[in-house]
């Protein structure tokens, strides 16, 4: 069933670059359309997950020649971020309503990079996996390229760069771990079995885990990220931190870990006090966490904020998964979706909501502009999101989080104690944004009331209400409950970690 | 611990978020829908405080798997302890929502779901038996709180607001820590570890909690004890973590300044009793006599600092710093191992005091700036205590009303603060005479203060502007007068309330171990 997300993503992609360029209404209905079905599927098929843990969906032979199959499937982790791309692909459409500009092409993009997505995470195959992974950049450059803001060729030319140059990465590593396993097959359980060399790991890990890394905003390659997330159009800033990330955390797990796991054992020798790939890696992913939280403090546009704010919290997503116990990779696929949806939501909030009726995100000018008064939606919505990426309890982000630093805590205490500091420089990044943007203390002059009453910003619409209440109730629903994902996330870490990929 | 049928205590905690919802949508008539929320809550508490369990125990327990891989569970219940402070949160909301009735205009619906979510968190924290579900419910009211101080308070607001989330939110941190090396402390290969309250207290009791802390990160106690102390001390407040208390209070609209001191307050002194105490028992003895000192001192640097005061929402802050430093004193006074039945008899009856003197304090505090809230509605904002004089023969109702919150306040026999400051002495006497000894100076400059805020408002010449200050309306004696019966009620008759928590304090003590 689920297979079903890929397929109607892209052949909705197809028949929206048909439909006529002047029907902007029709297109977004139609878009809207795909993306529900697409959610309807993936939460059917995660409801199905709960009684079998790992289902195939179709495994067909593609290249024989070279053992590629066509292999799609599912277990606890790819499911969730299924859920995650579906939840995420309505409400970009939702925040989307007022492109005006080719509407039809946008969509075509956004559902093409959708079932991308899609196909990545359910790819059983490394080949598959990697097309998918390819084609979701495309549409990704094109999408910021025409239809983003501040420095947008730019942005997206950086973005693209960057990955591709992971990309290359993966794809050398790829070869390799094919060639070494006997030119067999591409499955990733066939890999996995082949009985991969230690020294060939030792070399290949690192190298496919920064290829990943690069598109999860690893520091210290994260500066395409919030370059890439502020020129972008907001619909695809919201996937992109929401969704796109993921799927370079989503390799990082599923290829690094999963195909190379003695990559990330011991080398035999310290150096600067690291012993192995995992040190380094955990490490970069502690100094991510910190320093986007600090990076973050200093910003003075707002949706630089939340792209910083990105690479500090993906930085969780890494370290869950370097501490390689149960309860901090748990954690770790738990912050992917937690992420996804906060993120998605923030930044709604910033490039939608605020930005597309102020024209601006600098602080110095949203500030007297007394936005808590004027934009009581977005000024509320910002407070309850921002609470829930701070890591309030009752919201997703504080189990995701607290998974993972009970996790790194048990595989090396100091990595929790770094962390611990960028999660109270989240505290106060929010708080300051908060402050600045929406809650100022100068009271309005009569000079500038009277101006707000002639230039009345554009009423809250009923899309942007719907998708604040459908992310919303998504972080909230999984910090109050996050068994809801956990029952299907634990079973899955739990084989993938016993190195027992079927 | 019998197990209930019907969910009373997550239908308390739920009905105040369905009323908050409600209210946010209903504008002009949100206080009407907060007043009839308030009204169930309060019905619905009482009805808790007579079904608790007659031998001290904790009852109406509901459990429920959660996040078990986490040790989170959905585990609720309450004692005396938690009853009394249920019945104490809903009567202070009731009458904040009450006294709000003047003061916002600017969007009601918005504020009156504020404050009922608050109370949704004040409920929440105090029947609370695992820490995740309580650290949610006490993170929850720290918001609502931040915005009605930061959004409808006085001129310094802005700074008020955010030095009040600030410390709060430092005391919360050190909580999570210490709790978060709890848990990884009590896990082992086969279980996740427990953030579970009455789990952990009883191992506790047995040494085991110590041991399996010291086994896996050494010898941290202590440090994990000055952790979640610290996270009360700020909440209470115990000095020197006092300081965010006064602007807050002050700036803050009086309605919510009732709920602040009224009820938040007690979530810092609940928390001692039902997490410190249980849970860092040893270590809090270990560290009892600089802890009696800071109590002592919040005693007396309280009453001392009201006294400098000429703001009268200042005097009310410092006092109930002041008050609130006799909780303080007899926790910290009863945390010593017992040698005999007399000493026995001593730590109950502190303890015992400690219980009402929160129940009063809160009471009395509440009903002072529902006053003072009057007073500044009357005059137009003033409230300096040099602005009035004479009040007693324009307004003689009024001022014979406050004038009984106020000698309850000052802990006048017959009233209610008597009672609980009279056990907390008469159990710290023997346990910790100096600090006891110290502390009676409080008691003397309280009522220096108490006695001045009398003579300058009320008293004297009536000067020509205020020759028309208006008395108690209808409406408002009838909101007072169930209050102020109240405060005889339990200072005539205090068996009401002991009755029902002097089992829960027997029950308690004797789990303790110091």
């Amino acid at each position: 069933m689920l297979s079903w997300t890929i397929y109607i993503s892209f052949a909705g992609a197809l028949v929206s670059a048909l439909l006529p360029k002047d029907k902007p209404v029709l297109a977004r209905w139609f878009a809207f359309a795909v993306t529900v079905v697409g959610l309807g599927l993936a939460v059917a098929g995660y409801a199905a997950g709960f009684s079998q843990p790992r289902q195939v969906f179709i495994d067909a032979l593609w290249v024989p020649s070279m053992g590629i199959h066509f292999l799609l499937v599912a277990d606890g982790i790819s499911r969730v971020l299924v859920l995650l791309t579906g939840i995420a692909a309505v409400a970009g459409v939702l925040f989307s309503w007022n492109v005006d500009l080719r509407t039809n092409q946008f969509f075509a993009f956004y559902l093409a990079l959708i079932g991308g997505v899609y196909g990545v995470f359910l790819s059983g195959d490394l080949f598959l996996l990697f097309v998918f992974y390819e084609i979701a950049i495309v549409p990704k450059y094109f999408l910021i390229a025409i239809w983003g803001s501040t420095r947008r060729e730019y942005g997206a030319m950086k973005l693209a760069l960057y990955s591709f140059a992971g990309s290359a990465m993966v794809l050398i590593g790829l070869l390799a771990a094919y060639v070494t396993a006997g030119s067999q097959s591409t499955t990733l359980a066939a890999l996995a079995h082949a009985g991969l060399p230690v020294s060939f790991q030792m070399w290949c890990l690192p190298l496919v885990f920064v290829g990943f890394a690069i598109l999860a905003g690893m520091w210290p390659f994260h500066t395409w990220a919030p370059t890439g997330h502020v020129a972008a159009p907001t619909a695809a800033s919201m996937l992109l931190a929401g969704v796109v990330m993921k799927l370079g955390a989503y390799g990082c797990l599923r290829v690094g870990i999963g195909l190379f796991p003695h990559g990330l054992d011991p080398w035999g020798f310290t150096l600067l006090g690291l012993a192995s790939w995992r040190d380094v890696f955990a490490w970069l992913a502690v100094i991510g966490i910190v320093y986007g939280a600090l990076v973050a403090l200093a910003q003075t546009d707002f949706k630089f904020v939340i792209g910083y704010s990105s690479v500090s919290h993906m930085g969780f997503v890494l370290l869950g998964l370097m501490t390689l116990n149960q309860i901090g990779v748990d954690g770790a696929v738990l912050q992917m979706f937690s992420h996804g949806i906060i993120a998605g939501l923030l930044f709604a909030i910033v490039g939608r909501v605020v930005y597309d009726r102020t024209h601006t995100r600098q602080f110095a000018e949203l500030e007297p502009m007394h936005l808590s008064r004027r934009l009581p939606f977005a000024a509320w919505a910002f407070v309850f999101a921002g609470v829930a990426s701070m890591g309030m309890p009752g919201f997703s982000g504080f189990v995701a989080e607290l998974q993972v630093l009970v996790g790194a805590w048990r595989a090396n205490p100091w990595w929790t104690i770094v962390s611990g500091i960028g999660i109270i420089v989240g505290v106060a990044y929010i708080w300051r944004v908060l402050q600045k943007a929406f809650f100022s203390d100068t009271l309005p002059t009569a000079h500038e009331l009277e101006t707000e009453q002639e230039h009345k910003l554009p009423p809250i619409t009923w899309p942007e209400i719907a998708g604040v209440v459908l992310l919303g109730t998504c972080t909230l629903v999984v910090g109050l409950y996050p068994r809801i994902l956990l029952d299907q996330i634990e079973p899955a870490v739990k084989t993938l970690l016993a190195g027992g990929m079927q | 611990m019998n197990v209930h049928a019907l969910p009373i205590l997550t239908l308390l905690t739920l009905v105040p978020l369905i009323g908050a919802a409600i209210a946010l949508f209903s504008g002009r008539h949100a206080r009407v829908v907060a007043i009839f929320t308030t009204l169930a809550c309060l019905l619905l508490a009482l009805f808790i405080w007579t079904r608790l369990p007659a031998d001290g125990s904790i009852g109406l327990v509901e459990r429920a798997a959660w996040a078990p891989s986490l040790g989170i569970e959905y585990h609720l219940g309450v004692d005396g302890l938690g009853g009394l402070m249920l019945v104490l949160s809903a009567i202070v909301t009731l009458m904040a929502v009450d006294a709000a009735q003047h003061r916002v205009h600017h969007m009601p619906g918005l504020f009156f779901s504020l404050m009922l979510t608050l109370e949704a968190g004040l409920f929440g924290s105090f029947t609370a038996l695992n820490f995740f579900h309580w650290f949610l419910f006490w993170e929850l009211s720290l918001i609502p709180a931040f915005f009605l101080i930061k959004l409808w308070g006085g001129p310094k607001r802005g700074p008020a607001a955010t030095q009040f989330f600030i410390y709060t939110m430092a005391g919360s941190v050190a909580l999570l820590l210490s709790f978060l090396a709890i848990f990884l402390s009590t896990t082992n290969k086969d279980t996740p570890g427990t953030m579970d309250f009455i789990q952990l207290a009883q191992m506790s009791a047995s040494g085991q909690l110590a041991q399996m802390v010291t086994a896996h990160l050494g010898h941290v106690m202590p440090w994990l004890a000055i952790g979640v102390l610290a996270g009360f001390a700020v909440k209470v407040p115990l000095m020197p973590f006092h300081t965010w208390l006064p602007a807050a209070y002050a700036e803050a609209p009086s309605p919510v300044t009732m709920l602040l001191t009224g009820a938040m307050s007690k979530m810092g002194v609940y928390g001692l009793l039902r997490i410190a105490l249980p849970l860092f028992g040893p270590q809090i003895a270990a560290m009892r006599t600089p802890l009696l000192i800071l109590a002592a001192a919040t005693v007396v640097m309280g009453a001392w600092a009201a006294a400098a005061q000429t703001d009268l929402k200042r005097v009310f802050a410092y006092s109930s710093v002041n008050h609130l430093g006799y909780c303080l004193l007899g926790i910290f006074a009863l945390a010593v191992p017992a040698s005999g039945a007399a000493q026995q008899a001593s730590q109950a009856a502190a303890l015992n005091g400690v219980i009402l003197q929160m129940f009063n304090h809160g009471l009395t505090a509440a009903v002072l700036f529902w006053f003072i809230s009057m007073i500044q509605f009357r005059s137009g904002g003033l409230r300096g205590i040099n602005d009035f004089g004479g009040l007693r023969k324009p307004a003689p109702i009024f001022a014979g009303l406050m004038g009984i919150a106020l000698f309850s306040s000052l802990g006048l026999p017959g009233l209610n603060g008597f009672v609980g400051e009279f056990l907390i002495f008469r159990g710290v006497f023997p346990l910790a005479w100096i600090a006891a000894t110290v502390s009676v100076l409080g008691l003397l400059v309280t009522a220096v203060v108490i006695l001045t805020v009398i003579q300058k408002v009320f008293n004297g010449p009536v000067p020509e502007h205020w020759a028309a200050f208006p008395d108690l309306h209808h409406g408002e004696r009838m909101a007072l007068a169930p209050v102020i019966g109240l405060m005889f009620l339990v200072g005539l008759v205090p068996q009401l309330i002991v009755n029902t928590i002097n089992p829960t304090v027997q029950n308690l003590l004797a789990h303790w171990r110091f």
